[in-house]
């Protein structure tokens, strides 16, 4: 064995962020269902308060369940911490509301997902945040679009629907010219596919709900902070670099030189928007994350069966996965995404919309429903379900036609759900 | 605020000059935040708190200081126009030995001295002092993994330092990064250079004319607690705090501990002070 080093990640997944349980000797992660924490005298709750000494005060700040999950996906995203939050929505306003107010700016990939792109277009410009919508593979238009009151630069790691790989290197250094931060979404690949903070990202979000938790039993976010970005260089978040009168006038820039942000979002976001994680949710997700590699190998290792099939038959016009000769962002996922471009993936299909409706209802295995990351294999026809109402003109904006199907791909035999989609294909191509 | 140009954080609250002052020096490659929760509890508990960025770390631009001497004396020459009446001198590794050399340069107005994981000599091995010179990055990965207890370090410290959800070794190493990215990339090998040089150790603690206070980390894998016995034999009155399943980054690994043993020499020897 060679010199010092860190755990593996396999080993983290499993033991980041715990200990056995000194109470009780239990080797899993029990469940504090607990709202709130006794003091062990006043001078003790005062000191928690003001932040004198560590611990737990009230679940909705913080909780040791939910610490654990918190501490484990900082230790695999190699991240200086980390806040649960009730959804990956609820991790993307966090993170927003903790750098910025009205006025402000941000600077996004148009290709979202449709719940952030709700959150950024429409309710948080009510709230006066603008957001100016980018094509993420361009470059000169991410540096064209920033304004002197831009505070953030946000995009997936995969884009929404095509699975457009986000150039995080270039975004990031474009960001940092700015003085700004990159904020990520890295849902679909999860820290075992991309480590976005290796690669110049600054902080990090998931929709835990998807292959973090991976068996689609619980909703959750986690936001993640690697500690990279120098806020009080950058003078443009006084919400970190300057008293906080709402917590008697800390700085948190002062407090902590590389986890500022963290301490804001918490100390503020958390307990004034309380969007808080509830122990039972951080139980169902922490025992997902504890087979996350296992998992997601099988995941890739099952897309890349079921891509290959799709890709060859006459019914499919298009694949959109990054590892195709065909994806235009081919290369650039060969370097940042060697393990593989995860598990979700659109096709289209030729045919009507009809054709991609019976399609979706022909299949079997396939489950119809409006998630991804699960376990099990999931199928949506986003023209009939999630963009129903959406004129062609703007489907067409989107990257979606009548034909565009979306894929979670699970853990089944491989075998099996090419078996499913071939009936299907079968079945769509009668119809006219 | 600063203090004839070194950052000095205040734990939170306004500095007064009236109370006795608890002066926190930081190690090798830090900065003041290493003792947030420390200096934050002591400024709240009756103390003045001066948590300093020692010269050409953090916020204290300019050079880093090249020897232990050096910095004991810059340091010296910011706080010793303060009114405080008396210091107790808090160092941690690098700066335990800084805070020896401070003894002997305010002499009667330091009421103590803690020093935490610390050693003299304080040597730095060869591989890492060719790490340091040849791939700082991977130098940092090495004192990194070496300063946080083996048994716990990359699974749990309960609750997170400075809250719970906070990743303690990742804080660690991306605040060595902030420091060589913002105060330069010689840094880590001036301040190693700094203590391997020092010689001044035992001479220094059989000078002190003060209590000490060694607090020691059990797993400390960067200065074991054998590395301090010369320190601690030398000293004549000395109060010695072993930390168990603690680490070198132990204001981290253990912040209950480290204010705990510095919360009760601090009433000890001001106390003494005062009567």
């Amino acid at each position: 064995m060679s010199g010092p080093r860190y755990p593996g990640f396999d080993t983290l997944t499993l033991h980041a962020g715990q200990r056995p349980d000194p109470a009780t000797g239990a080797r899993a992660v029990p469940i504090y269902a607990s709202t709130s924490f006794c003091f062990d005298d006043s001078e003790h709750a005062a000191s928690l308060f003001n932040m004198e000494r560590a611990g737990h005060v009230y679940s909705r700040i913080s909780n040791p369940t939910v610490a654990v999950l918190e501490e484990r996906i900082a230790a695999l995203e190699k991240g200086v911490g980390a806040i649960a939050t009730a959804s990956g929505q609820a991790a993307l306003h966090l993170a927003v509301v903790t750098l910025m107010g009205a006025g402000s700016h941000i600077v996004a990939s148009r290709a979202l997902y449709g719940g952030s792109h709700n959150l950024l277009a429409y309710t948080l410009r009510r709230f006066g945040i603008e957001t100016t919508f980018v094509d993420p593979r361009s470059l000169d238009a991410w540096r064209a679009a920033i304004r002197p009151n831009t505070r953030l630069l946000f995009g997936e790691t995969l884009g929404n629907p095509g699975l457009d790989v986000l150039d995080i290197p270039n975004v990031a250094a474009i960001a940092h010219e700015h003085g700004l931060p990159l904020l990520v979404d890295s849902t679909f690949t999860t820290p075992y596919l991309m480590q976005p903070f290796e690669l110049g990202a600054d902080l990090v979000y998931h929709s835990a709900t998807k292959f973090l938790g991976g068996h689609g039993v619980a909703i959750g976010g986690l936001l993640v902070d690697g500690g990279t970005f120098d806020w009080a260089a950058s003078g443009n978040f006084p919400t970190i670099t300057e008293p906080y009168e709402g917590f008697h006038g800390m700085n948190f820039a002062e407090e902590s030189t590389v986890a500022p942000f963290l301490l804001r979002a918490r100390r503020e976001g958390l307990r004034d928007f309380g969007a808080c994680m509830s122990p039972h949710t951080a139980f169902l997700i922490l025992q997902g994350l504890e087979t996350l590699p296992l998992r997601m190998q099988r995941h890739v290792d099952n897309t890349r069966k079921v891509v290959a099939f799709l890709a060859a038959q006459p019914s499919v016009a298009r694949v959109a996965y990054p590892e195709l000769p065909t994806h235009p962002d081919r290369a650039l996922a060969e370097r940042l995404l060697p393990r593989g471009c995860g598990a979700v993936f659109s096709f289209e299909l030729k045919g009507s919309r009809a054709a991609g409706r019976k399609f979706v209802e022909s299949l079997k295995v396939f489950s119809h429903l409006a998630n991804v990351g699960d376990a099990k294999s999931l199928v949506i026809h986003p023209a009939t379900t999630t963009h129903f109402r959406v004129p062609d003109e703007e489907l067409a904006a989107a990257g979606i036609t009548q034909g565009t199907i979306r894929l979670s791909i699970g853990l089944e035999d491989p075998d099996d759900l090419i078996e499913d989609l071939a009936r299907a294909l079968k079945a769509a191509a009668k119809v006219t | 605020m600063l203090l004839d140009g070194l950052y000095a954080y205040e734990g939170g609250r306004r500095f007064d000059p009236a109370l006795p002052c608890v002066v926190f020096l930081h190690g090798a490659q830090h900065d003041h935040s290493v003792w947030i929760l420390q200096s934050r509890y002591l400024a709240h508990h009756g103390h003045a708190v001066l948590a300093l960025d020692l010269p050409g770390h953090g916020r204290s631009r300019g050079p880093a200081a090249t020897s232990v001497e050096a910095i004991a004396d810059r340091v010296a020459q910011s706080i010793a126009p303060l009114a405080n009446p008396r210091f107790l001198l808090v160092g941690h590794s690098m700066g335990s030995l800084v805070a020896l050399e401070l003894a002997r340069r305010l002499a009667d107005r330091v009421a103590g001295a803690a020093l935490c994981a610390t050693a003299f000599p304080m040597r730095v091995s060869d591989a890492l002092l060719t790490a340091t010179r040849d791939d700082p990055p991977a130098a940092m990965d090495m004192i990194n993994v070496w300063s946080h207890s083996a048994s716990t370090a990359p699974f749990a410290v309960r609750p997170g330092n400075p809250a719970p959800g906070f990743n303690v070794v990742w804080q660690n190493l991306r605040l060595m990064q902030r420091i060589a990215r913002v105060n330069g990339a010689d840094v880590l090998a001036t301040d190693f250079a700094a203590c391997n040089a020092y010689t001044g150790g035992l001479e220094a603690a059989r000078a002190l004319r003060c209590p000490a206070l060694f607090v020691l980390g059990a797993a400390d894998q960067m200065t074991p607690p054998r590395a301090a016995q010369p320190l601690i034999e030398a000293c004549a009155d000395k109060t010695v705090v072993t930390l168990p399943d603690t680490g070198h980054a132990m204001m981290a690994e253990n912040p209950d501990g480290v204010r705990r043993a510095l919360e009760s020499f601090a009433a000890r020897i001001f106390a003494t002070a005062a009567a």
